[in-house]
């Protein structure tokens, strides 16, 4: 499969021009489920696309399983919460092991002590990362176990006709938005599994759920320190990366210390900086074309991107 | 207001004019207008009058420093002066004492443009170097606007008609459920501290979540906002039952909040203290938190009397109040000590609490200024989760 990611496409879309150089003849799938209720509001999108697009629709196809299946919306509710909490409290360690972080980071020390003991720092937040996006799967995990959510005609019904709809598009284009609901209505029906060798373009949120896990990043939000968090696993269509949309408007790039701590946090994942004109494909194979695009350096440096340098696991 | 970097070195621009040459009317039209007023140069604030008079006064609100301070004429004009300094960040409220004949005046800065409002009038605003009022208190034209309606409910408790307005963000859904937030002197708050826009402007910035809020207003402020078990019942069993009845609202305390300023914050406190589990989230500014450490005699008047008695009670045995809360204080007002005080209590029982000190007096533009950390605090919007 091959995936495009592009950064935000606010101000300098993309999307239709990244479509034409797949050479794609026929209608071309969107998720615009990002955008919630207005979900339907993508007509400037449909025509950037040149018109030939189907709209899955599924925040309103999510909202309808909801209301039809009260049974499967409440053991959701519970689900949802159960993550909530699990954040919250997931939050409050980290704030914590990232302060330490900071403090040991500015500690004066011999450069090999101080070496190690920053990086034994990161490790302790690596190991809440780790230990947070097990507990997430482990919540998905019991949770289909116990609901077989596909297998109950409200869900299963849908998922017949998307992959209709899927299977007579050439290429699947996921746009941003509330990248939680995004990821929750692409996981709830399924569309990782109908996409198949299908080309897949997202940008931001899109790019963000379709990575291997989703990180939620601000460095500078009003309500404090900002502490980039793992939200959930993703939905793993391309490997070895982490997805940044946005920089100018959510990362401080010139703060060395906050860079080198992504990079090494998220490593061996490749911290991508994506604003507006980024690309990079991903062949299923390995990484390539890089555009406007930077990483992020263990030593707090921005670097270019070597593509084909990106590690897979 | 112009603000210039000074260095120790340099002069300022009033002792320049001062030593350039025959002051003539002329000169002195001319440097009025070569400036703007107060005139801030690093941290040197230069304030002016023009005009005849016995003596002129600068009359300010921050707290230590004497609140009248004279200006100086320049001799042979009828320019007076006053240089001050004010750290950086400063935003201060003043008027001109004018003295004539033995009678004086208080008026504004009539080179100031600058203007702060509140229910007892206006008042010139300074702003030294590094002030700058936020670009989210004015009226962005791609924010959606939410609606005010009026709320009016026979209150048993206060045994009188109660008058609110509610706030209803611009993509209300009938089928979402939301945070409620009642903020005490509500129509002070939309009146002076512009917090309409402020609402539009922070859940359009996605800095705080769509949120349903109430502006409430007292009828005689200083018996229901000092301690009072009817206010907190009409809040707690009226208001909010009512809101909530008419309103898809979050029935979780995390969001739920009680706002208010000065003998405001003092209400929001007592009702989530009688209130206990009810409010998860609270926001205080400048709270009138008169307390003794011994014996009962204060320096508020005996109209505080309650307000030190529950201070007292809940300072003798605190207690937890809410969850999450936002505390604010301007340095320059006299309530920096009672507000700095109770920070480290409101901790100390395990209240998740956010201080924050602004080089601000206690006025609504202050207040106006905390709204997004605060606000944002009790409930972040969807910032982190939302990548367009």
């Amino acid at each position: 499969m091959r995936v495009v990611l592009l950064g935000p496409q606010r101000l300098q879309p993309m999307v239709a021009q990244t479509v034409g150089a797949l050479n794609l003849h026929g209608p071309v799938a969107t998720v615009t489920a990002g955008w919630q209720e207005y979900e339907d509001e993508d007509l400037p999108l449909q025509n950037h696309l040149g018109g030939n697009t189907i709209n899955l629709r599924l925040h309103r196809r999510g909202e309808e399983v909801f209301r039809t299946d009260p049974e499967l919306a409440a053991a959701y509710r519970a689900r949802q919460e159960r993550l909530r909490q699990y954040q919250g409290f997931y939050r409050v360690r980290l704030e914590y092991a990232l302060e330490a972080a900071q403090a040991i980071s500015r500690r004066q020390a011999a450069r090999d002590v101080h070496e190690e003991e920053w990086q034994a720092s990161i490790d302790a937040v690596r190991s809440l990362d780790q230990m947070h996006l097990a507990r997430c799967r482990q919540v998905h995990a019991d949770f289909e176990e116990r609901w077989h959510p596909w297998d109950r005609d409200s869900i299963a019904k849908h998922r017949v006709e998307l992959a209709r709809q899927v299977g007579e598009c050439t290429a699947l284009v996921i746009a941003g938005g509330h990248v939680a609901v995004l990821l929750n209505r692409l996981k709830l029906f399924g569309i990782g599994e109908m996409v198949g060798a299908r080309p897949v373009i997202a940008w931001s949120a899109g790019a963000m759920a379709i990575s291997e896990r989703v990180v939620l990043f601000h460095d500078r939000p009003p309500q404090g320190p900002g502490i980039a968090e793992v939200l959930d696993a993703g939905m793993a269509l391309c490997p070895g990366v982490v997805p940044l949309p946005d920089p100018s408007l959510r990362l401080s790039l010139d703060d060395r210390e906050r860079v080198s701590t992504y990079a090494r946090r998220f490593a061996p994942a490749a911290c991508l900086v994506m604003g507006h004109g980024a690309r990079i494909v991903h062949d299923g194979a390995g990484w390539s074309d890089p555009s406007s695009i930077q990483k992020m350096g263990a030593d707090g440096d921005l670097e270019a991107l070597d593509a084909s340098a990106i590690m897979q696991w | 207001m112009v603000t210039q970097p000074v260095t120790g070195q340099e002069r300022l621009a009033i002792r320049r004019f001062e030593e350039s040459g025959p002051l003539d009317r002329a000169a002195v039209d001319r440097f009025l207008q070569e400036n703007r007023f107060p005139l801030a140069e690093g941290p040197s604030v230069t304030f002016v009058y023009r005009g005849e008079a016995d003596a002129v006064n600068l009359k300010h609100w921050v707290y230590a420093l004497p609140s009248l301070q004279p200006l100086v004429r320049i001799a042979g004009t009828d320019l007076w002066y006053l240089v001050i300094e004010l750290p950086e960040g400063s935003r201060v409220e003043y008027k001109f004492d004018v003295v004539r004949g033995g009678a004086s005046q208080l008026i504004e800065d009539s080179l100031n443009p600058l203007r702060s409002h509140d229910p007892y009038g206006s008042n010139s605003v300074a702003h030294s170097s590094g002030y700058r009022a936020p670009d989210w208190v004015a009226k962005d034209p791609n924010a959606r606007e939410g609606r005010l309606e009026q709320l009016a409910l026979r209150s048993v408790h206060l045994g009188r008609q109660t008058t609110s307005h509610v706030y209803i963000p611009a993509r209300f859904r009938r089928t979402r459920r939301y945070p409620l937030l009642v903020v005490h002197d509500g129509s002070d708050f939309l009146r002076y501290s512009g917090m309409k826009v402020v609402l539009d402007n922070l859940i359009h910035r996605l800095e705080i979540p769509d949120l349903v809020v109430v502006f409430s207003d007292p009828a005689n402020r200083l018996r229901e906002y000092t301690h009072c078990e009817a206010h907190t019942r009409f809040l707690t069993e009226e208001l909010v039952p009512h809101v909530n009845a008419t309103f898809p609202l979050s029935d979780k305390p995390a969001e739920r909040a009680l706002m208010g300023s000065s003998l405001g914050a003092v209400a929001a406190l007592s009702a989530a203290w009688r209130s206990p589990g009810y409010y998860g989230r609270l926001l205080l500014l400048s709270g009138s938190f008169a307390f003794t450490d011994i014996g009962r005699k204060h320096r508020f008047g005996p109209l505080f009397d309650p307000v030190v008695t529950f201070m007292n009670a809940f300072r003798g045995r605190p207690k937890v109040v809410a969850e999450r809360l936002f505390v604010g204080c301007g340095i320059y007002e006299p309530l920096i000590y009672e507000n700095r005080s109770l920070v480290p209590l409101l901790q100390s029982i395990g209240m998740d609490v956010r201080y924050v000190e602004s080089r601000d007096g206690h006025n609504w533009e202050n207040w106006r200024d905390r709204l997004r950390e605060g606000l944002s605090w009790l409930f972040p919007g969807p910032l982190m989760l939302v990548y367009e």
